[in-house]
């Protein structure tokens, strides 16, 4: 009686059905969203290319001395030179749009998401265990299925970023929401107003560091799924890194590898000084 | 004067069934008990009271006495478990959704303990919330909240955050907020406890003052007894979720209703609550001008006294005489006109005994109390003020 008895509850294929049914019945849906997506990253991957490569460092420069500080913005524009340097600018440029759409897309559906779970109890009862799936499940686990629905490329790497990144922007769009001062809440009822001038005027705006640390969280997160994503046929940095995987060459392997951390430090300082200056007023108060 | 709010056996029970906690409630089962049982927490139990127009009414109680959920009731912050609360005749437990919301646009504020401002809004957009929230446009709402923040003595802060403020300051802000959109009824939810003792009394003059000028109704919540009575026109006491007394501040000094508020009011600095005509007595020994010296000695020979107050016709003060003065005026042959002291030291009946206390150490004779055009209303001996400072409930 050591042995685990011979039952069998099938859920794994009952889950492979399910995606049948899915691909073959829903094709037009998912061709819908194939179509949307890939021009949207095709055509910010040629905006981005057609900037020439001293006014993208130049932009750099400024955003990182705004958000930040001048040693800030000589130190990322020096990372983007550097990038130049190693062969890698379209390849950049190409990862950046991935994420960058990947992010977007992930706080269209999470911001909204969040807010519906700080407001229903239930929805947060069941969106719980479903973000927990999400954050843990191995991303490789749902790459398969992805591909099911698009052609390998850059979408379905979009949708496994979104899918892998979307976990910390709902989770912190509820707490923020969640964790509004309570008098601040009822002073805000107690002159009459509405739920959604509630929402807009005073728990998204007194939410909102709570979201900014959440978004760059999730922004963080689409990054690190560069590598995984060019598994089913991303292109960028992260395809380099499989490519140099393969041939096992340490130097273009380090190179593109080191890319994508001058990315995240970029984009984790920027989008970190953006939530600093949008609650400048309780900095002053100290 | 006219009935604003009138209560009718307010409760509020928190918990997932409090229709049926009330019923344990109405046996007599105590706060504890029931909330060991059933979970349900009783904030409020059968609160009745009228609330005047004009009336500055204090709700006063210890913390969890559920004077903060009683407020809340007001404005269906909390909704009643079963009661009624009418505003000008109508019932606002009642109102569905868009009458609730027009009630608080325009006709209830409210100003909380910890502020509730908006931290990502300067001054001048925090008292416009309320205009913002009813739709003026923004020319009309920074206009009037211009004049709020001025009324309050915040010009020049427009356009700070209320963390960059001080305590006080903020609060002047939360007022200055709810009085923006211009309510009838103000609910101050322990404004000043949260700030020192100086901001706080400077606070409380300034709201007697504001209270002056723009005659609200308001309800005001707090702990602190001599903040109750310094500000209140009438005051309810709270204890366990339950209204113990509601009365004038003198009225509750004079007959406590039960043991617990004579220990509340034990500690209170009496000379500060009390006026001058909740201590005078008649007057007696007085003269009119026209009666001359003899009737002046006979009358304080009657009375026992060594001075008599001299009024007109009109009862007006007119001087005091003694009896010395009285007996060189017969002799002298002169008239009582001639012979009396017109120093006489008068105060209103609204003084309060604090500020009489310097006059009757100094006076050898009793004080007069006259209203405006001087006609005599009473008058206070030394012992009287010695023993409005005595509480008469001292059970050592």
């Amino acid at each position: 009686m050591t042995e685990f008895p011979d039952v069998r509850i099938p859920i794994g294929d009952g889950v492979e059905k399910f995606i049948d049914f899915l691909a073959s019945h829903f094709d037009a849906f998912f061709d819908f969203i194939f179509v949307i997506s890939s021009s949207l990253i095709k055509g910010l991957e040629a905006g981005l290319l057609a900037i020439p490569w001293w006014l993208f460092i130049v932009i750099i420069f400024l955003l990182g001395w705004y958000f930040t500080n001048l040693y800030g913005g000589i130190l990322f524009s020096f990372f983007i030179f550097l990038i130049g340097t190693f062969d890698l600018w379209p390849e950049t440029m190409t990862t950046i749009s991935i994420v960058l759409i990947s992010v977007v897309l992930s706080l269209v559906i999470g911001i909204p998401v969040g807010i519906g779970m700080a407001f229903s109890k239930v929805m947060s009862t069941i969106m719980r265990p479903i973000l927990d799936a999400m954050q843990t499940m191995p991303s490789f686990v749902y790459l398969i299925p992805v591909i099911f629905f698009f052609p390998l490329g850059n979408v379905p790497a979009v949708i496994a970023t979104i899918i892998y990144a979307l976990p910390p922007v709902i989770r912190l769009t509820e707490l923020g929401i969640r964790n509004v001062d309570e008098e601040v809440v009822e002073s805000a009822q107690s002159f009459g107003s509405s739920t959604s001038q509630m929402l807009m005027k005073v728990q998204l705006p007194q939410a909102l560091p709570t979201i900014m640390a959440g978004i760059n969280q999730t922004t963080m997160m689409a990054l690190a799924m560069a590598v995984v994503g060019s598994m089913v046929g991303a292109q960028g940095l992260g395809e380099r890194v499989l490519y140099s995987i393969n041939r096992i060459d340490i130097s273009l392997g380090f190179e593109a590898g080191i890319s994508i951390v001058f990315l995240a430090i970029i984009i984790d300082r920027i989008t970190g000084g953006i939530a600093r200056r949008l609650q400048k007023h309780r900095r002053d108060a100290a | 004067m006219t009935v604003k709010l009138k209560l009718e056996n307010v409760s509020k029970i928190f918990g997932p069934r409090p229709k049926k906690a009330i019923s344990m409630v109405e046996s007599g089962m105590p706060k504890e008990e029931i909330l060991a049982k059933t979970g349900h927490t009783v904030g409020v139990y059968n609160a009745s009271m009228e609330i005047m127009e004009g009336e500055t009414f204090v709700i006063m109680g210890l913390s969890g006495s559920g004077k903060s959920t009683l407020i809340r009731c007001l404005n269906l912050l909390n909704r009643p478990t079963s009661g009624a609360i009418y505003v000008d005749g109508e019932n606002v437990v009642d109102y569905n959704k868009n009458q609730l919301k027009y009630y608080r646009q325009k006709k209830i504020a409210m100003v909380f303990q910890h502020f509730g401002l908006f931290s990502h809004r300067t001054v001048l957009e925090n008292i416009e919330y309320g205009l913002e929230v009813r739709g003026l446009s923004k020319e009309e709402r920074q206009a009037i909240a211009q004049k709020h923040l001025e009324t309050v003595g915040l010009k020049g802060y427009e356009n700070k955050y209320p963390d960059e403020l001080s305590g006080g300051m903020r609060q002047r802000v939360g007022i200055a907020r709810a009085l923006a959109n211009d309510p009838d009824i103000l609910l101050m939810d322990e404004p000043f406890s949260a700030l020192d003792p100086l901001i706080r009394r400077e606070m409380q003059l300034e709201l007697l003052d504001i209270q002056n000028r723009l005659q609200k109704t308001i309800i005001f919540i707090t702990h602190d007894v001599n903040e109750a009575f310094k500000i209140g026109d009438r005051v309810a006491v709270m204890k366990n979720g339950k209204v113990e007394q509601i009365g004038t501040p003198e009225e509750i000094l004079d007959k406590p209703a039960s043991n617990y508020i004579s220990e509340f009011i034990r500690d209170i600095d009496r000379s500060k609550i009390l006026q001058a005509e909740h201590i005078m007595t008649k007057p007696y020994g007085l003269v009119s001008l026209k009666d001359g010296l003899n009737v002046a000695t006979q009358v304080m020979r009657e009375n026992g006294i060594s001075s008599a107050f001299v009024t007109n016709r009109k009862r007006q003060i007119q001087g005091i005489v003694t009896i010395d003065q009285a007996i060189d005026g017969i002799k002298q042959k002169k008239t009582l006109q001639e012979v009396m002291s017109t120093e006489v030291k008068t105060v209103r009946p609204d003084d309060y005994v604090q500020d009489i206390i310097p006059y009757v150490l100094d006076s050898k004779y009793p004080i007069v109390v006259t209203d405006e055009d001087l006609t005599i209303k009473g008058i206070i001996l030394r012992v009287h003020v010695l023993a409005s400072l005595i509480s008469d409930n001292i059970e050592e």
